[in-house]
């Protein structure tokens, strides 16, 4: 299996194990590490494990009853599957965005700070600056400066995930997961979130989901391919795409299957 | 393309279907709308000030009456009419059925007059004359009204006496309550409260008297006061003024008096007090107790049903037990509710209410205190049996948000409690007031369980008052749908009694249909604000 080489990475994989209720095996064993303000994709056909894998890093997959992990995950330092890890705040290092954007039925500055206020911040001036710059770092300011106290689900499908994003950068994740955020929009909108993750990059680590492979090679640095629940091949965005060392991976990037 | 056969082609767009649900449909509304024409017209007759006719039959006799209506007579050669002939002292009855070809003569006199009376209900008559017992001269009706409010106001100042009365009595009452505690905690003789309690009830006593005195006094007084009237067939009476509650000439009375007139008896209806055995009068103490009965309903039921949804919802896990618990609970709603008025009377009153006064009233025993039927034991019951609406309706809403919106919250770092109160509460409202409408209108109309719970055919007294502490839960009360039943039922005149009935289910169904107006619009302003409008 080609394997990248990674000084200090932020997420680092060990022989992680996942299992679904029924011990239905879902990941074999991956061992991957993500390094610090890059982004990385993972692609691979449906089934694959590649959604499995990436809430497997902010343990959303802790609401599935019934699912067994195994394994390391070491994110800034810590395994996140130790018995004392709080994941709270782990979810607050590790920010998530969702392939439906999922705003709150409340206004957009609600919707910005939700993550802020339910840690607790109550201070006025640190919140509306807060709001400024997590929608300014969403491109979604100037669009919506005018009317921060509206309801959020009046936006557009393309303004709301660029909310849910602002939302997920406002708590200032080290790590931000993103589950195929543009396959419910428009080709417009995918062009503005997927430069946006080309802004983020600067100040977050970046795991990104996609089913899309010129998304995928548009805004990553390094891909993951893969397949029944095994890493296949991981590397430089550039070399997985132009020269797949593996056979499965060239089979499924030139479209023989998947 | 091959042209199909109409018939086929009927059934593939699927016309029956069209037509059977819309006739269901149909149906529904039909049966509902028509019971509502029937409740209208029936309910909203009675208050209009009819003519009275005088009738002259063919064998000479007279008799004066408000048609109520007319139908073909038992061998089909004609019609046949009933009139209201009042009088019930008079004649024993109120109600008459004259064959149409028996009638010689019918008349509409301008004189005749209606008087409503505190006992035997209306009389139909002409005024002939004003005074008092002894002594009686002829007199107008004008004359007859400025009579009737002199009397009137000589009510009212009775009124005062008879609330100090009251006062009196409850002060009399309390006493009694702390001599019996000190007799319970076997007080000695000289016991300086009880010496304290024994003085104040003399001097109560004493007051009591005097106000007694000048009560009865005064009301002799005005009771002197009387007027005799000729009925229609020539009959006269001599009738107490102060027994006249309204008199009035309707067959002189303009379309506008009579409107005015309507919307007097209305305003009476929802202010005023019942008489008569609940047939006439006004409806407020069954008004009020219903819409309390409700009121204190929800504040139990609401709380208890979203509480044990969430948890069902939320916080069980998803098995074989919580199925078993959910569909217990929705065959709770099957139950017959007198299930549920057996279970309070034997759980509440017997069990909580009698606990409650071998504690804290043991003194009073074995007179109960909450060991008997009461608004709260009522409230309770009404309560167990609309939970189970309110916890399907708030579980199903739960369980219609979409499962992005959790982990959106939960990826931000929320906990399940923040979550739920934050995102899944506010989004699930709409549905939990659905529940809640469904559970009101439920509660509104049931009455079994209410019968072996507390409600009473006539409350002495409401729930509440002005003596401390303003709010008795242990009090019974009086019901709109019991009211229904009692007068309809279980009245010694029920043919005099079915214009109330029908006043008062419309004023029931009016009621839900406020209370219900009002959770809608609520529920549309929470649907407006935490749902999508659009996709």
């Amino acid at each position: 299996m080609a394997k990248l080489e990674i000084e200090n990475p932020i997420v680092q994989v060990n022989n992680l194990k996942f299992y679904y209720p029924g011990n239905a095996r879902a990941l074999h064993g991956i061992d991957i590490a993500f390094p610090e303000k890059q982004v990385t994709a993972l692609i691979g056909p449906s089934g694959c494990g590649k959604s499995t894998l990436l809430r497997c890093f902010n343990r959303m997959n802790d609401l599935i009853d019934g699912c067994r992990v195994e394994g390391d995950v070491i994110i800034d330092g810590e395994n996140i599957y130790n018995r004392n890890t709080d994941i709270i705040e782990l979810r607050r290092k590790v920010g998530m965005v969702f392939q439906k954007s999922n705003p709150f039925p409340k206004s957009i500055y609600e919707n910005v700070i939700y993550g802020l206020r339910i840690a607790g911040e109550k201070d006025r001036s640190l919140l509306d600056e807060r709001v400024e710059t997590s929608l300014k770092g969403a491109a979604l300011w100037d669009e919506v400066k005018e009317r921060l106290h509206e309801s959020a689900l009046g936006l557009s499908g393309g303004q709301m995930q660029r909310l849910c994003i602002a939302r997920a950068i406002a708590v200032n994740p080290k790590v931000i997961l993103m589950d195929e955020p543009c396959s419910a929009l428009d080709p417009k909108s995918t062009a503005r979130v997927e430069d946006l993750i080309g802004e983020l990059r600067e100040d977050f680590t970046i795991i990104i989901v996609t089913h899309n492979m010129q998304q995928a090679a548009r805004v990553s640095d390094n891909t993951a391919f893969l397949f029944e629940g095994n890493l296949i091949e991981y590397g430089l965005t550039d070399q997985l795409f132009v020269k797949p060392r593996n056979k499965q991976t060239e089979d499924y990037i030139t479209g023989r299957f998947g | 393309m091959k042209k199909l056969p109409t018939r086929v082609k009927y059934w593939r767009i699927g016309e029956p279907m069209v037509w059977l649900s819309g006739a269901a449909l149909t149906t529904t509304l039909l049966t509902a709308i028509v019971l509502l024409i029937v409740i209208m017209v029936n309910g909203l007759g009675v208050f209009w000030p009819s003519d009275i006719q005088l009738l002259e039959l063919k064998d000479g006799s007279r008799i004066a009456g408000t048609l109520t209506r007319t139908e073909p007579t038992a061998d089909k050669s004609g019609l046949r009419r009933q009139y209201k002939i009042a009088n019930r002292d008079l004649y024993g009855l109120d109600f008459r059925w004259i064959d149409e070809a028996q009638i010689a003569h019918e008349e509409i006199p301008a004189n005749m007059l209606t008087l409503e009376r505190m006992e035997y209900g209306d009389f139909y008559g002409t005024l002939k004359s004003l005074g008092h017992a002894g002594q009686q001269d002829p007199a107008t009706f004008a004359q007859l009204e400025s009579a009737l409010a002199v009397v009137k106001a000589d009510l009212d100042g009775l009124k005062e006496l008879e609330e100090k009365l009251t006062a009196a009595s409850y002060r009399m009452e309390k006493l009694r309550l702390k001599t019996l505690k000190l007799d319970y905690n076997k007080a000695p003789a000289d016991n300086p409260e009880r010496l304290e309690i024994e003085s104040e009830k003399e001097q109560i006593k004493a007051e009591f008297a005097d106000l007694l005195e000048v009560q009865l006094s005064r009301t002799a007084k005005v009771r002197e006061a009387t007027a005799v009237f000729v009925s229609g067939d020539g009959r006269e009476k001599e009738v107490v003024l102060a027994d006249i509650v309204r008199a009035y000439t309707p067959n002189q009375m303009s379309v506008t008096e009579k409107i005015l007139f309507y919307a007097g008896k209305l305003v009476e209806l929802f202010i005023g007090e019942p008489r008569e055995s609940n047939t006439e009068g006004g409806l407020f103490p069954a008004i009020f107790g219903t819409v309390m009965l409700i009121f204190v309903m929800s504040l139990f039921s609401f709380p208890l049903g979203v509480i044990a949804a969430i948890y069902l919802r939320e916080y069980a896990k998803e098995g074989l037990l919580v199925r078993i618990v959910r569909i217990a609970v929705n065959n709770l709603a099957g139950i017959p509710s007198i299930v549920y008025g057996i279970f309070g009377l034997g759980f509440f009153i017997y069990g909580i209410g009698h606990s409650i006064d071998t504690l804290f009233f043991p003194e009073r025993l074995p007179t109960p205190t909450f060991g008997t039927g009461g608004l709260l034991w009522a409230s309770l019951t009404l309560a167990l049996l609309t939970v189970p609406v309110v916890i399907v309706s708030t579980e199903e809403a739960l369980g219609a948000i979409p499962r992005e919106m959790r982990e959106g919250s939960y990826a931000l770092g929320s906990t399940k409690f923040q979550t739920l109160v934050r995102i899944l509460l506010p989004m699930a409202s709409p549905g939990i007031m659905t529940g809640l409408i469904l559970a009101m209108a439920r509660a509104a109309g049931e009455v079994a369980p209410l019968m072996i719970t507390g409600v009473v055919k006539l409350a002495p007294a409401l729930p509440i008052d002005g003596n401390f502490p303003f709010l008795h839960l242990d009090r019974k009360f009086m019901h709109l749908g019991f009211h229904i039943y009692d007068i309809g039922f279980q009245s010694p005149n029920v043919e005099a009694a079915k214009p109330m009935v029908f006043v008062t289910t419309l004023l029931l169904v009016l009621i839900v249909l406020v209370m219900s107006s009002v959770a809608i619009r609520l529920r549309n302003k929470m649907k407006k604000r935490y749902t999508f409008g659009t996709f």
